[in-house]
C-alpha cells in the first residue's frame, strides 16, 4: 500500500531503480529530444513555417492600407453587397480585414506565386481558417500579422472564422480564389 | 482547547478527522452538482453539433457552450480537487485539518463565485466562452464570480499546505510523506501558480469591464489567461495521476516501482508543465518561433517525459503487485485477471489508457509548433482535451468516488450491476467521441461553431460528406457518454442519500494512530526481477509501453506528412 503510506526505506532516494524503468526513461528521453529537434529542423528544411512577422497597428491605419489596395486592384464585385474582388500583382503586399462578421475583401491570387498576406482585426479576436487547404492562425485587434504564402493549388479556398466572435460568428465566411498561372 | 475527533474506517483502515470529513463531503457533493449542470449542457451542445438534429438556436448554443465549458473545466474539477487535497493531507496523514473555519470560508467563496458567474451567463449577456477573450465584453459579474471562486480555491490550497505542516509538527507519520500526498502537493503548487495567473489577468479585466481601465492588450491577455486556463488543466494531470497511484494501492496493494522515479516525474511537472500555455499561442502574431518552440515543448518535452514515466510506473506497479500474488504466467495474466468488474479499477485503467493513447499523443502532436497550423481552433482541439480532461481526469475522479462512497459517506453503492458497466459506457462513448472529433477537425470542421452548413452566410462553404458523417458519430457517441455520466450522477446521489448504511461500526473518538512506513519489500527469490521477464519487473507493461510509443511515432510522422501537403508558408 506504500503509495498511500510513507516509503518503506528512510533513504528512499538511494534505492536502485528497476531495469524496466531505466530502459523506458532512456527510450522516452530520446524520443522527447527527437521531437524537440524536429521543430528547428523544419524551420530549416520544411516549407510550412510561420515567419512570425507582425506589427502593431490600429483599425484606421490598417483600413487605409486595405482601401488603397482595393481602390487600385479591384477587378469586379460579387454578391448583392458588392464585395470587391481584388487581384493584386504577384509578389505584392495583400491586405485582408477581419471584422464582425466578414472577411474583406475577396482576394484573387495566382497559383504558384508568392504573396505577403497582411491580416488584422478591426474589432474582436478572430480566427483565420483557410479551407479545404487547412491553414489556421489567430487574428488579433491591434496586431497586423504577415503570412508569406504561395498557393500551390488552384480553385476556391474559403476563409472560415474559427475564433468565437459573437452571435454572427458562424456566418463570417470569406474567399480566396486561386486562378491557374497565366504563364 | 477544542477536541479533535477522529474515526477509523474498518474496511480501508483510513482515519478521518471529523472537520475534514465534513469538508471533503461538501466539496464532493457540490462537485457532482456542477458535473450535473455541465452534463445537461453537454447533452444540449452535442445535440446541436449533430448535424441531423441541430437542436438549439445559435444564441442559446453559444450560451450553453459557455456554461458547459466553465462548469466542467473549472467548477466540477476544482471542487473535486479541493476534496482530493483535503483527503490526501488530513485523511492520508491521519492529522487534523488546519483551520477548518477558514476552509469553510474558502468553500462558500467558491460556491458564491460559481453561482455568480453562472448567473451572469444565464442572464444572457456573457456568452463569451470560458476563455472570455478581450475585447469581447462580458458582464462584470462574470469576471467577479471567477475571481471569488479563485480566492476560495486559493484558501483551499493553503489549508492543504497548513495541514501538511501540522502533520509534520505533530509527527503523525513516520518518514517522508506518501507518494500520493506528494502528487497532491504537486497539484497544489501548480494550482497556486494557476490562481496567481488568473488573478493577474482577471482582476484588470474586471476593472476594464466596469470602465476603470481603458484597454487590455489582447495578445497579453491570451498569454496570461492561458497561464491560468492551461495550467488549471495541469492541476488535473497532477491530481489524476495521484488518484491513479492511490487506486493502484487501494485495489492491489501496489507500491511504486521506485519512489525516486515517480517523485522525480512529479518534480518535472512542477518545473515544466506550466510552460504549456504556449500551446494556445503557436499561431498568434507577435511571438517568436524560438519562444514558441521552447515553451510548447516544456523545455525539451520534459513534462511529456514525466507523463510517459507515470504511464509506465502506474500499470507497472500493478503488474508487480499482481505477479507477487502469483499471477505471473505469460506477459499479461496479471492484467487479464485484474478485477474488471470493479468500477474503481476499470475506470482508473480506462483513464490511464485514454489519457495516454488519445489525449497524450494528440496533445503533443498538436502542440508541435508547425503542426498546430493545421489544427489550431478546429474541433480537433476539443477532441484532444475531452480525452485528457474527461477520459483522464473525470473518469479517474469517478473511480475514486466509487471507493469513497462506502469509506467516506458510509453508504453502500446502489445499483452495483449498473455501476459495473458505467466506466465502460462512459469511457467507451467518450473515447469514440474524441476520436471522431479529431477526425472532423482534420477535415477543417471548427470548434465553437453553430452551423457547419453555413446556411445564412453570404459566401457559403461545403464540407465533404465525410465531415458530416463524423459529426453524426460525434452526436451519437456524445449522447452515449452523457448517458454514462448520468448513470454516475444517479448512482452517487442515490447512494449518498438513499444507499444502505455500511454494516460495520466506525465512531468518532479522540484516539488516533500514527501512520507507519510501508512494510519493507519482500524480495522474491532470485531478486525483484525474477517474477518478471528479461530482467524486467514489469515486462507486460513494458510491451504495452512500446506499443504506445509505436503509435505515438507513427501518428507524429503522419501529421508532419499532412503538414507538408499544405500551401508553402514562410
Amino acid at each position: 500500500m506504500s503509495t498511500i503510506q510513507p516509503p518503506s526505506e528512510i533513504i528512499w532516494w538511494k534505492q536502485p531503480l528497476d531495469r524496466v524503468e531505466g530502459t523506458w526513461i532512456a527510450i522516452a528521453l530520446i524520443w522527447s529530444l527527437i521531437m524537440f529537434v524536429m521543430m528547428p529542423l523544419w524551420h530549416v528544411y520544411g516549407k510550412q513555417n510561420l515567419s512570425n512577422e507582425a506589427y502593431r497597428t490600429t483599425p484606421e491605419a490598417f483600413m487605409a492600407k486595405t482601401q488603397a489596395m482595393v481602390n487600385e486592384y479591384t477587378v469586379r464585385t460579387e454578391t448583392n453587397q458588392q464585395i470587391p474582388v481584388v487581384s493584386p500583382p504577384p509578389g505584392s503586399d495583400v491586405y485582408l480585414i477581419a471584422r464582425l462578421w466578414q472577411w474583406w475583401p475577396i482576394l484573387e491570387l495566382e497559383k504558384g506565386q508568392t504573396y505577403r498576406l497582411h491580416i488584422a482585426s478591426m474589432d474582436w479576436q478572430h480566427g483565420f481558417s483557410l479551407q479545404p487547404v487547412n491553414i489556421n492562425t489567430q487574428i488579433l485587434p491591434g496586431y497586423e500579422m504577415v503570412l508569406t504564402l504561395t498557393p500551390d493549388t488552384s480553385g476556391d479556398q474559403t476563409i472560415i472564422c474559427n475564433e468565437f466572435c459573437g452571435i454572427g460568428h458562424h456566418n463570417m465566411v470569406g474567399k480566396i480564389r486561386v486562378r491557374e498561372s497565366e504563364l | 482547547m477544542t477536541k479533535h475527533l477522529f474515526r477509523t474506517c474498518p474496511e480501508s483502515g483510513l482515519q478521518f478527522h471529523q472537520s475534514a470529513e465534513r469538508l471533503i463531503r461538501a466539496h464532493a457533493v457540490v462537485a457532482v452538482v456542477m458535473l450535473l449542470i455541465g452534463g445537461i449542457t453537454a447533452l444540449m451542445v452535442t445535440l446541436t453539433r449533430w448535424p441531423a438534429v441541430h437542436l438549439l438556436p445559435a444564441d442559446r448554443f453559444y450560451q450553453l457552450l459557455t456554461i458547459h465549458g466553465i462548469n466542467m473545466l473549472i467548477y466540477w474539477i476544482i471542487f473535486f480537487e479541493i476534496a482530493v487535497l483535503y483527503f490526501c493531507s488530513s485523511t492520508l496523514l491521519r492529522v487534523r485539518i488546519a483551520t477548518p473555519r477558514l476552509a469553510w470560508l474558502g468553500f462558500f467563496l467558491m460556491v458564491a463565485g460559481a453561482v455568480l458567474n453562472n448567473y451572469s451567463v444565464l442572464s444572457g449577456n456573457s456568452s463569451v466562452m470560458m476563455t472570455s477573450y478581450v475585447p469581447m465584453p462580458a458582464d462584470p459579474n462574470f469576471y467577479l464570480g471567477l475571481i471569488l471562486f479563485a480566492v476560495g480555491a486559493l484558501i483551499g490550497c493553503f489549508i492543504f499546505l497548513g495541514t501538511l505542516v501540522i502533520a509534520r509538527e505533530e509527527k503523525t507519520y513516520e518518514g517522508s510523506i506518501p507518494l500520493v500526498t506528494f502528487g497532491a502537493l504537486t497539484a497544489c503548487i501548480i494550482a497556486i501558480f494557476t490562481i496567481a495567473m488568473g488573478a493577474i489577468i482577471l482582476i484588470p479585466t474586471y476593472l476594464w469591464s466596469v470602465g476603470l481601465i481603458g484597454y487590455i492588450d489582447p495578445a497579453m491577455y491570451r498569454l496570461i489567461w492561458w497561464g491560468f486556463g492551461h495550467s488549471s488543466q495541469q492541476i488535473n494531470v497532477a491530481a489524476h495521476v495521484s488518484v491513479w497511484y492511490a487506486i493502484a494501492a487501494i485495489v492491489f496493494g501496489a507500491k511504486p516501482l521506485s519512489e525516486k522515479v515517480s517523485r522525480g516525474a512529479f518534480l518535472l511537472y512542477i518545473f515544466f508543465l506550466q510552460l504549456a500555455s504556449a500551446h494556445h499561442l503557436l499561431v498568434d502574431p507577435g511571438l517568436s518561433s524560438t519562444w514558441k518552440i521552447f515553451n510548447t515543448s516544456y523545455a525539451m518535452y520534459l513534462a511529456v517525459l514525466a507523463s510517459m514515466v507515470h504511464g509506465l510506473t502506474v500499470p507497472g506497479s500493478i503488474e508487480v503487485a499482481q505477479r507477487a500474488k502469483g499471477l505471473s504466467r505469460g506477459l499479461f495474466e496479471w492484467l487479464r485477471k485484474a478485477p474488471w468488474g470493479n468500477p474503481v479499477f476499470s475506470g482508473m485503467f480506462i483513464s490511464v489508457i485514454g489519457f495516454g493513447f488519445i489525449g497524450g499523443i494528440s496533445g503533443v502532436v498538436m502542440g508541435t509548433e508547425q503542426i498546430n497550423i493545421i489544427i489550431h481552433n478546429t474541433i480537433y482541439v476539443p477532441g484532444h482535451f475531452h480525452a485528457t480532461v474527461v477520459l483522464g481526469t473525470t473518469l479517474a475522479f469517478m473511480s475514486l468516488t466509487y471507493f469513497l462512497i462506502p469509506v467516506l459517506f458510509r453508504r453502500q453503492v446502489i445499483l452495483p450491476g449498473l455501476a459495473r458497466w458505467q466506466p465502460y459506457l462512459f469511457g467507451g462513448g467518450m473515447a469514440l467521441f474524441t476520436l471522431v472529433m479529431m477526425g472532423a477537425g482534420t477535415l477543417g470542421v471548427q470548434r465553437r461553431h453553430w452551423d457547419m452548413t453555413f446556411t445564412d452566410s453570404l459566401l457559403g462553404f461545403d464540407y465533404p460528406a465525410s465531415a458530416y458523417t463524423l459529426m453524426g458519430i460525434v452526436g451519437v457517441s456524445g449522447v452515449t457518454a452523457v448517458v454514462g455520466g448520468a448513470i454516475f450522477v444517479l448512482i452517487t446521489v442515490g447512494s449518498v442519500f438513499f444507499g444502505k448504511r455500511v454494516d460495520s461500526e466506525s465512531h468518532f473518538g479522540t484516539a488516533t494512530t500514527r501512520l507507519m512506513r510501508a512494510a519493507p519489500d519482500l524480495t522474491p527469490q532470485g531478486g525483484h526481477a525474477a517474477a518478471g521477464k528479461w530482467g524486467f519487473a514489469a515486462p507486460g507493461t513494458f510491451v504495452l509501453a512500446i506499443f504506445f510509443l509505436s503509435i505515438f511515432v507513427i501518428y507524429y510522422w503522419v501529421n508532419w506528412k499532412y503538414l507538408a501537403s499544405v500551401w508553402p508558408l514562410s
